[in-house]
């Protein structure tokens, strides 16, 4: 078993395609995502009218990780309802998640 | 069933089967008007209000929603494509042309008249264009249920209208709130609050918006209409047709819980955005029933106009706005379109409307 990053990333359901095409920008290569429900400090969306939130869990390497936070603190935070935090996991098959990094 | 498609026919046959009575006096339509109010959609639509106030989730369950909300368009889209069939192309031109016209001017009226009546910044009134300036589905699904149980004709054709009138509001308000942020960057240097990455955001917001959802359901509905015809829907009438009405009632629950969460917001969104939310639908809509009459649309024709021109957005335009406006502010819109106007027109609104139809009939037609 190997410790990795998960990060995992919270927010509006309107933001998908458009989350998940920023994450493959910063390098990711693969995710998870569920639908989720809860509540926050903004609390008012539109997302409520449109499908809820989101729950985004991305396994990868520190860089990587670290990509996706500038991102998110850049066009995220400041506009949207936005949860997210890191932590580590242990996987098998580590390699599956540490792509290459020429990718970022 | 026969008399349903055969109403779908449209303004060919509308002449010969007028079925109201032009003549009936104010208090008549007044009561007709007030019947509005107990039909269950309007009802269920309140029970859903008055749940949120007793803490009891009425919510539907997403997938339950996203599959009402799709049934709705799907069959509002069908059943224009088939009228539009049956349409002549000459009937169908001019409206079109009308609603395109009418989809640019409200929005920029709403841009107006906002900066007279709040102190709404140019972004966030250019947010609440692109909400006015579209069109709200269920409304407009209201206001024929009621000219049905009036017996009142319609043209056939008004979902396309509808699939007209839903996408240039919100483009000339997202464009608005983009011209006025732009100039104030300008003035005010780079630190304007929507300066970051406003190119990225608009590859976004003209694809959510053209290619949204919605319009694309409901688009698919008029186009599949129109090729297999009053043969193609017959098979289908059952589902699309017989249990409309039922379905628009679910509906209406989850809005009536959604709009019910907004009351209490209505207190803090100031006097101003309450006058307009209630003023400005009865003002687009005498302007759409006035230009429906001159495209040439039956009574019915131009109240349905009417109702277009009056509801605002709450699906397509919230979603757009949120993507391409991410610092107006969603809890004013929606409170404006969800929580006053969508229930004022439900309510109050369709009735209204439908009265100065009547009072304007005899100048036009």
């Amino acid at each position: 078993m190997h410790e990795i990053d998960l990060l995992t990333i919270v927010t509006e359901s309107i933001l998908k395609e458009r989350l998940i095409n920023d994450l493959k920008i910063a390098g990711v290569t693969g995710w998870t995502m569920t639908a989720a429900q809860g509540e926050g400090p903004r609390n008012r969306r539109v997302s409520e009218v449109e499908g809820g939130n989101i729950r985004v869990e991305i396994l990868a390497d520190p860089h990587t990780v670290e990509r996706v936070w500038t991102m998110l603190k850049d066009s995220y935070f400041s506009n949207y309802a936005v949860t997210a935090w890191q932590s580590k996991v242990q996987v098998s098959r580590a390699d599956r998640y540490l792509g290459n990094e020429s990718h970022g | 069933m026969k008399t349903r498609i055969s109403s779908l026919l449209g303004v060919g046959e509308l002449n010969s089967t007028v079925q109201y009575d032009s003549n009936v006096d104010f208090g008549t339509s007044l009561s007709m008007a007030t019947s509005n109010v107990l039909s269950v959609p309007v009802l269920v639509f309140l029970l859903g209000v008055i749940s949120v106030r007793l803490k009891a989730d009425l919510r539907l369950p997403d997938p339950v929603y996203q599959a009402t909300a799709i049934y709705l368009l799907f069959a509002i889209g069908l059943k224009g494509g088939v009228a539009l069939r049956a349409s002549e192309p000459a009937d169908v031109l001019l409206p079109i042309v009308v609603a395109i016209a009418l989809g640019i001017v409200i929005p920029i009226l709403v841009f107006v008249v906002l900066k007279w009546m709040t102190r709404l910044d140019g972004i966030d009134r250019g947010a609440m264009a692109a909400h006015y300036g579209s069109t709200s589905l269920v409304t407009f699904t209201a206001a024929l249920v009621f000219l049905d149980s009036l017996d009142v004709n319609y043209e056939g054709f008004m979902p396309t209208l509808l699939t007209v009138l839903e996408i240039p509001g919100i483009i000339v308000g997202l464009l608005l709130a983009k011209k006025y942020a732009s100039t104030r960057s300008q003035v005010e240097g780079a630190n304007s609050r929507d300066s970051n990455s406003r190119d990225s955001i608009s590859r976004d917001w003209i694809r959510e918006v053209i290619l949204g959802k919605s319009v694309l359901i409901l688009f698919g509905g008029l186009a599949i209409g129109f090729l297999t015809g009053v043969q193609g829907y017959e098979q289908v009438e059952p589902f699309f047709g017989g249990l409309f009405t039922g379905v628009l009632a679910l509906f209406l629950l989850e809005m009536g819980v959604l709009a019910g969460r907004r009351l209490s917001d209505i207190r803090t969104a100031g006097v101003g955005l309450i006058v307009f939310a209630v003023v400005f639908p009865v003002f687009a809509g005498t302007l759409g029933i006035i230009s429906g009459y001159l495209a040439g649309l039956s009574m019915g024709g131009a109240m349905i106009l009417g109702v277009l021109c009056a509801s605002a957005s709450y699906i397509a335009a919230p979603a757009a706005v949120r993507l391409a406006l991410p610092t107006a502010n969603p809890s004013i819109t929606l409170t404006s379109s969800l929580g006053i106007t969508f229930p004022f027109n439900l309510i109050v609104g369709i009735p209204i409307y439908y009265l100065v139809a009547q009072a304007l009939e005899n100048w036009f037609l």
